[in-house]
């Protein structure tokens, strides 16, 4: 990466030679020359090197020995512990085995609900499918991607459509990917709603955008006590209005959904801030002119919001819903706090699952629960990018 | 006197003065020594350590720091802080039910010869069940009992007088009796309360509650027979058979009578509901009795009783799977044809000490642990509420002015220490499970079944079918042959 001349090293040489210099001399002359030279040669991979080797212990590192944990299985031994190989032995008891109903959840007959989830789901598959193969724009990259990206949707619809409703029930997998759309479908609905509101010209705005900020700054663990406490219906400081309510004896925490939904509110009431913040970002940075024209020419609020506001803002909308979503696959405080998974199983997200294995010593099963996790998110997150956040950024371009 | 030797003797004295004053005091045996002790988020077990830490620290110089986390995470931090080397925790208080997995890897200090010489800790006064198993792995001390933990039922005598009913014997009285109150108003606040609490929450302490109901089906030929496994191949007892799906069957039932958001509740709920006067019946350790008692919380202060857990008039052949009567030979210990079978669940907090901790902060370690143990401290300790410490030593049953001076009137200390006292010393008693990696078979299996069982995802069939083929892949994973000659170990077993 250097910029200055470099001397050969013969010419070096022979200008030591020249001094008279001892061939001891000589030697240290020619390895400093040498050393300086590489170093000059390499400058550039030096200065990234702490950062690689940073990166590497504490993301790459974790990574492969959590990928061997996966594989093996953990025993307290007299000599410390052993960690024995057992191939995807840990795998297939998610999948196929006696811990098939924690992650996938037990199916027993399609209901109705599930029915109509699968045709919903299968039938949005093939159109956006037949979309892509009939636009004429067809890549193999993008046709492989598409293939296993819809494959597991595939996967993830067949799964809910015949685990959800009757008797079935469903597994920790369903429930988090269920916090992760009914979560950041309110949050983000309410918290763009709050923000498109902060935004225009209403009295005490900026007194809003203060308190509405407020949660975002608590600590989940936090979150999860206070809502635990405003949650009870018995004990928490709105009894007196359950009560009256009639609800007083009402137990959230007996209802595998209404256990469901009381994270949801309490992970919402938490992120709507970080939305809202966002959001608020984006609506004030829209320039006014667009929309003063439009005034001008008559439009009503709504075409106004529908044909220059949102357009204008869903590139950055779609990165904020992103960003959720990779955090919301990663929930664990709230169901923890709240319920403890239960009732049974009914609100216990992945990273509770994988967190519950672990503290008893089965490291390995709860290492192939973090990398079952961490396929699904990735794939998703990824399929989620490519297909909705980057048209929407060349539609805007 | 002249003034010279006036003004002399003056000096030397304001001298003397002088120099004791800047004189540092006399070094005590741990100056300078600080003791990272970990145990659970109190208040319970936490608040005694830290409230005798301070008094510790002035007699010996030792400071006292107690970490606590939440009790489910105990057990995997404390395994992780060691395994890894951290080594950031000097000493714990724990169960003893999980020794096993810091014995074998050598995490944890055998302290049999501090404890042998230990004149102070009266080893003799320590009740023989916490002496010789519950401080105990294959003969030698590694942990100092400080809490003494068997699940008994707790009643409300005035209820009781009032139903004209019994204290529930059997586990049939004992839903005759929740049924019995529940509805009724059992505080006078004009509400209507419940007849039964139990902490059915999951993750919590639950499965402590299902093997007490389970214990006096599964086991009746005394304590070397086993409550979990048969002992020939180790099969699980908590499996397919009548016994278990009775156990089930009652607590299921128990559900009936208690609050609607019961499986919710952990130890510290149901406990405040019990002496808040809003149950009839609870299942706990000894930490009611002393709670019933604070007379600035309790509303049942001389209202409540204590039994030895119910028990059973019909048991488990474990040939056939099937229910029998009780004869004097399948229930040889039964009262009355009836067989308890209380249960040590837990086995009491104790204290035991990093094997790689500094020898200084060892020593130290174990000095607070004798030192909270000592009779002078743990006698006043085991009859406040909060300290979550249950009594274990013989003086502390044999003397009833602890108890009364405690604000206990006589006749509910003797049923609380009687019933302690009979489940101590019951040859029937059930020991709990301390196998290696215990914990996968109670908090995890067992606890999840159970759970699921209470939240209607599994029927009594499945919750049986699914602790059986869990506890089998388990052992399978571990080991049959050596998990089956640790079980047949730690019980006595042939």
């Amino acid at each position: 990466m250097s910029e200055l001349p470099l001397r050969s090293e013969p010419a070096l040489t022979a200008e030591a030679d020249r001094a008279g210099a001892s061939s001891g001399e000589r030697i240290r002359h020619i390895t400093a020359v040498g050393i300086t030279e590489w170093l000059d040669r390499h400058s550039g991979r030096l200065f990234v090197l702490p950062a690689v080797l940073l990166i590497l212990s504490f993301s790459i590192f974790p990574l492969i020995i959590s990928a061997w944990l996966s594989l093996s299985r953990f025993k307290l031994v007299t000599t410390g512990f052993e960690l024995k190989y057992i191939g995807l032995a840990n795998f297939r008891k998610l999948l196929f085995g006696s811990q098939q109903f924690h992650f996938l959840g037990t199916f027993t007959e399609i209901s109705p609900f599930g029915g109509l989830i699968m045709l919903a789901g299968f039938g949005a598959i093939a159109w956006t499918l037949y979309r892509y193969l009939a636009s004429g724009s067809i890549s193999v990259l993008g046709l492989i991607g598409r293939l296993i990206a819809f494959s597991l949707l595939g996967g993830i619809v067949l799964m809910f459509g015949t685990t959800i409703g009757g008797k079935s029930q469903i597994g920790s997998l369903s429930t988090t990917i269920f916090y992760v759309t009914a979560g950041v479908a309110v949050q983000f609905l309410i918290g763009m709603g709050l923000a498109f509101l902060c935004s225009q010209k209403i009295a005490g705005r900026s007194f809003f955008r203060v308190v509405f900020f407020i949660p975002l700054m608590v600590t989940p663990v936090g979150i999860a006590y206070t809502f635990r406490m405003l949650a009870d219906m018995k004990f928490g400081p709105f009894a007196p209005l359950w009560s009256a309510m009639g609800l007083g004896q009402f137990a959230w925490a007996a209802n595998p959904w209404s256990a469901r939904w009381v994270v949801v509110i309490g992970d919402s009431w938490q992120w709507i801030p970080f939305v809202f913040i966002v959001m608020l970002a984006a609506f004030e940075s829209q320039p006014r002119d667009e929309v003063e024209a439009a005034e001008l020419d008559g439009a009503s609020p709504l075409q106004i919001f529908r044909d220059i506001t949102w357009p204008s803002v869903a590139p950055v909308a779609a990165t904020v819903v992103l960003i959720r979503v990779i955090e919301a696959f990663k929930m664990v405080d709230l169901p923890n706090v709240l319920t403890n998974g239960g009732p049974g199983i009914a609100s216990e997200s992945l990273t509770l699952h994988a967190f519950m294995e672990w503290r008893a010593l089965n490291l390995g099963g709860s290492a192939a629960i973090a990398y079952s996790l961490l396929f699904v998110s990735t794939i998703l997150c990824v399929a989620f990018f490519n297909l909705i956040v980057q048209p929407m950024r060349r539609e805007r371009a | 006197m002249s003034i010279r030797k006036f003004l002399t003797g003056l000096t030397a004295g304001a001298g003397i003065c002088a120099l004791a004053a800047l004189a540092p005091a006399a070094a005590a045996e741990f100056d300078g020594v600080t003791i990272n002790v970990m145990t659970f988020t109190g208040p319970q077990i936490a608040e005694p350590l830290q409230r005798r830490a301070p008094d510790f620290e002035k007699a010996t110089g030792a400071k006292v720091n107690v970490i606590t986390v939440p009790f489910s995470d105990l057990y995997q931090k404390l395994l992780t802080d060691w395994t890894t080397g951290t080594n950031s925790v000097d000493a714990a208080v724990f169960a003893p039910q999980w020794m096993v997995d810091y014995v074998t890897p050598g995490l944890l200090e055998d302290i049999s010869d501090r404890v042998a010489k230990d004149e102070a800790i009266k080893l003799d006064d320590i009740a023989p069940f916490f002496r010789e198993f519950s401080q105990k792995f294959n003969g030698k001390t590694y942990m100092l009992t400080l809490d003494g933990d068997f699940q008994m039922v707790y009643y409300r005598t005035d209820v009781a007088k009032d139903l004209g009913l019994n204290p529930p014997q059997t586990w049939d009285d004992y839903l005759a009796f929740a049924k019995a109150a529940h509805g009724k108003d059992l505080n006078g606040d004009g509400k209507a309360d419940f007849g039964s609490c139990i902490a059915k929450k999951r993750n919590a302490q639950s499965y402590w509650m299902i093997i007490s109901v389970a214990s006096a089906f599964l086991q009746s030929k005394g304590t070397s027979q086993g409550a979990f496994f048969k002992t020939e191949d180790l099969q699980p007892l908590y499996g397919q058979n009548e016994a278990f799906a009775e156990a089930l069957r009652i607590y299921s039932e128990t559900t009936k009578y208690g609050p609607p958001d019961e499986i919710n509740l952990d130890v510290g709920d149901t406990r405040n509901l019990f002496t808040s006067g809003q149950c009839a019946l609870s299942i706990d350790w000894g930490d009611i009795g002393t709670l019933a008692i604070d007379k600035e919380k309790s509303k049942v202060i001389d209202k409540v009783g204590a039994v030895v857990l119910p028990g059973s008039k019909r048991v488990l052949d474990r040939e056939t799977g099937k229910l029998v009567d009780c004869t004097p030979e399948i229930c040889p210990h039964a009262k009355d044809g009836i067989n308890h079978a209380p249960f040590a669940a837990f086995g009491g907090w104790s204290g035991g000490i990093n094997a790689k901790a500094d020898p200084k902060v060892k020593d130290a370690a174990y000095a607070f642990f004798s030192w909270m143990s000592q009779p002078e401290h743990s006698n006043e300790d085991v009859t406040i509420g909060i300290t979550g410490f249950n009594p274990y030593r013989l003086s502390q049953f044999q003397n009833l002015e602890l108890w009364t001076k405690a604000g206990m009137s006589e006749q509910a200390a003797k049923d609380y220490l009687g019933a302690i006292q009979e489940s101590l010393n019951s040859p029937n008693m059930v020991l709990d499970l301390r196998i290696p990696q215990n914990q996968r078979y109670e908090q995890v299996a067992l606890d999840t079944a159970i759970a699921r069982l209470l939240a209607g995802e599994l029927d009594i069939e499945g919750a049986m079918k699914d602790v059986a083929a869990s506890w089998n892949e388990i052992t399978d994973e571990l080991s049959r042959d050596e998990q089956l000659s640790a079980y047949k170990s730690t019980i006595g077993a042939q």
